[in-house]
């Protein structure tokens, strides 16, 4: 029988925070459980405070890195930073002065934790099952994997957050994507969003959080559903969760922020009761079959512009379309292998953790990449980074010809001096391949960890299948 | 945040759908700690050659659009990364209005606790704006409507405490402050705490 209280994930989760409800006039007043912030999109906010003398509300809900403008090269102290532009020292600085003046944590470059921060909330346990979590950075996404509400937000909004541990919000309506099938071979978690995206196009989730559900989406582990709700704003979605089960409070379990004890116990049961109940009613539902994928590439200037790793380039005449080609300098009719790659980078908050790197690093274990590629690893946090040399993934990337660096964002927008030069075209792990992403001019096409592996070695574009 | 009641211009037109905000302010201009001065690099790469010289073919660069605040776009502006800086170098350029079919969530957002107005339409009218460049509109925030040389009135969806905030030039840092006692009573009420 249909219950009028049937509810789905995004709902519980909202309705548990609300401060003040919403009306005509007003939008809710929304509890935010975890503020993650970093160095390029705060210090507008903490000027706020200090031009209005406001403490920062909640400094133990706060947590600090650095990882957008930071150098990828080994860096002992603030004072030997050789960051590449005197504003991203200056920010870098900044960043510090700011998180010991509002009494937060920072992990700054002395931390062994420091790392993107999409990478360090869920590796530190801070990311949990039923929190809302927001951050300056739209890939804030990412941590709905774990069945939190979790998106960006701006500048202003930081300070709110900050100021009041609050923001305005509207309820956002709810979009349903129901993925079913197992994986072929060689297919992972970054072709499922790919083609998801290139199914339900780059605004086909505005105005809407989406919910992942199915068996794909059950079976695959914390890893790949980061992947897969860190690109939900990629299509537009304001939010992507997935329902917490037995995987994620697995994955939890233990780590340094995550509840303990009876502590623990309690949350898991509180946790079981956030999956969306059966007679709930999504505002839009979309079936996808995940079982006909096969590895994923885009061939223009966003993410929607995808196609099988062997497809021909599709052939359009509207401008728009025509004029990613032309700035891609990518034929139409032709597969993206007659492409001669340049850079490929393996990273971001995307595709940096520890089983992406492991992807690579079985398509390069006993080869060696192209000549005249370069080739850039960058794990997501410095705790990955220590794990995967742990594991020698470290020697398999440098023996290959690659080059293993700190952790940050890196070449995912080429803040920090990691850029791809003008006219080059860069295969890579991570999230958008607008116009000039990943530098002036670069041009960018988006793959998994194995493609972007596959095609490194190759000298093109090429389908990591072979390799397996 | 000045108060706006109406806002008057002649359109400059971006007939390119998806523009995302690495496009309207390229990542290596944030390494800003502050948030004046980004007009100057507001569509960097489309405005400028690499010489540092303006392209002529770019919308905002031709004479005639000089002094227009109200930039019309193809579908879905303002998509991509939540960088503030977006409005912030559009607002600094002076753009004081974005009419689009779409326009991306977080952009709306960020755009309107800034005092810039994003202006939703049907793809029918975008397309008649966009193929008729220059034109002289207005619009008038309290009464929600884009009025048109040709007599058009044309009401777009704007959320009523938005379009308040902007009628009043209010912060809305002031209401949540306003509140702090509920929130000071929701979070010792919780059944469970972050």
């Amino acid at each position: 029988m249909r219950t009028n209280d049937a509810r789905t994930l995004y709902e519980k989760v909202w309705a548990d925070h609300i401060v003040r409800p919403e009306s005509a006039k007003t939008p809710a007043i929304l509890y935010i459980d975890l503020h993650l912030i970093h160095e390029v999109t705060t210090p507008q906010a903490f000027t706020l405070l200090r031009e209005l003398k406001l403490p920062l509300r909640r400094p133990d809900l706060t947590l600090g890195t650095m990882d957008h403008s930071t150098p990828t090269t080994p860096v002992g102290s603030l004072r030997d930073i050789a960051v590449v532009a005197e504003g991203a020292a200056r920010q870098v600085a900044q960043m510090e002065t700011n998180c010991r003046d509002f009494g937060l944590e920072l992990h700054g470059f002395d931390s062994k934790h420091r790392g993107i921060v999409h990478v360090i909330g869920p590796e530190l346990g801070a990311t949990q099952p039923g929190k809302t979590i927001v951050c300056g950075d739209s890939h804030t996404s990412t941590h709905g994997a774990f069945g939190a509400l979790a998106f960006g937000i701006g500048t202003t909004e930081v300070g709110h957050v900050m100021a009041t541990q609050c923001l305005l919000q509207r309820k956002a309506k709810t979009l349903e994507l129901d993925i079913r099938g197992a994986l072929a071979r060689g297919v992972t978690a970054k072709d499922v969003i790919l083609a998801v995206i290139g199914q339900i196009g780059v605004d086909g989730g505005t105005g809407h959080v989406i919910e992942y559900r199915g068996d794909t989406i059950s079976a695959m582990d914390m890893d790949q559903r980061m992947t897969v709700c860190n690109m939900s704003i990629e299509a537009g979605a304001r939010a992507g969760m997935i329902a917490p089960d037995d995987t994620t409070f697995e994955y939890l379990h233990g780590r340094p922020s995550a509840p303990q004890g009876a502590d623990w116990t309690a949350a898991v049961k509180r946790w079981r009761h956030l999956a969306t109940d059966a007679d709930a009613k999504y505002d839009k539902s979309i079936s996808i079959d995940a079982s006909t994928m096969q590895p994923m590439v885009t061939f223009g200037t966003n993410p929607g512009m995808v196609i099988g790793v062997n497809e021909p380039v599709p052939d359009r005449r509207e401008p728009g379309f025509l004029k990613a080609l032309d700035y891609m300098q990518i034929t139409a009719g032709k597969p993206l292998s007659a492409s001669a790659v340049d850079v490929v980078f393996i990273g971001s908050c995307t595709n940096s953790r520890l089983s992406d790197l492991q992807q690579a690093a079985d398509i390069l274990r006993g080869r060696h990449i192209a000549d005249g590629v370069r080739m850039l690893v960058v794990p997501g946090s410095q705790q990955i980074k220590a794990e995967a040399e742990a594991l020698g993934l470290d020697e398999v990337f440098r023996t290959a010809g690659a080059e293993w660096r700190e952790s940050g964002c890196s070449m995912c927008l080429g803040m920090n001096g990691d850029t791809v030069d003008s006219g080059r075209l860069s295969v890579s792990t991570s999230n958008r391949n607008f116009e000039g992403r990943q530098g002036k001019g670069a041009r960018t096409i988006l793959a998994s960890p194995s493609t972007a592996a596959a095609s490194a070695v190759r000298g093109h574009v090429a389908d990591p299948r072979p390799f397996l | 945040m000045e108060p706006i009641s109406t806002i008057s211009s002649r359109t400059v037109v971006l007939p390119v759908s998806d523009v995302d905000t690495d496009q309207i302010i390229p990542a290596r201009f944030l390494t800003t700690t502050s948030r004046d001065g980004l007009g100057k690099n507001l569509f960097a790469d489309w405005r400028f050659a690499a010489d540092g010289s303006p392209k002529n073919d770019f919308a905002l660069n031709q004479p005639e659009a000089h002094g227009c605040s109200v930039l019309v776009a193809g579908r879905n502006f303002g998509c991509g990364s939540s960088r503030e800086h977006a409005p912030w170098a559009l607002l600094d350029y002076g753009i004081k209005a974005v009419i689009s079919s779409e326009i991306a969530d977080i952009f709306r957002s960020n755009s309107l606790k800034n005092g810039l107005l994003p202006v939703v339409v049907e793809q029918d009218l975008l397309e008649w704006l966009l193929s008729n460049p220059g034109i002289n509109v207005e619009l008038d925030i309290a009464a929600s409507q884009l009025r048109l040389p040709d007599g058009r009135q044309v009401t777009y969806p704007i959320d009523d405490f938005a379009r308040y905030c902007l009628l009043e030039g209010i912060d809305q840092l002031g209401f949540l402050r306003q509140h702090d006692n509920d929130i000071s009573k929701f979070e010792e009420s919780r059944s469970w705490t972050p």
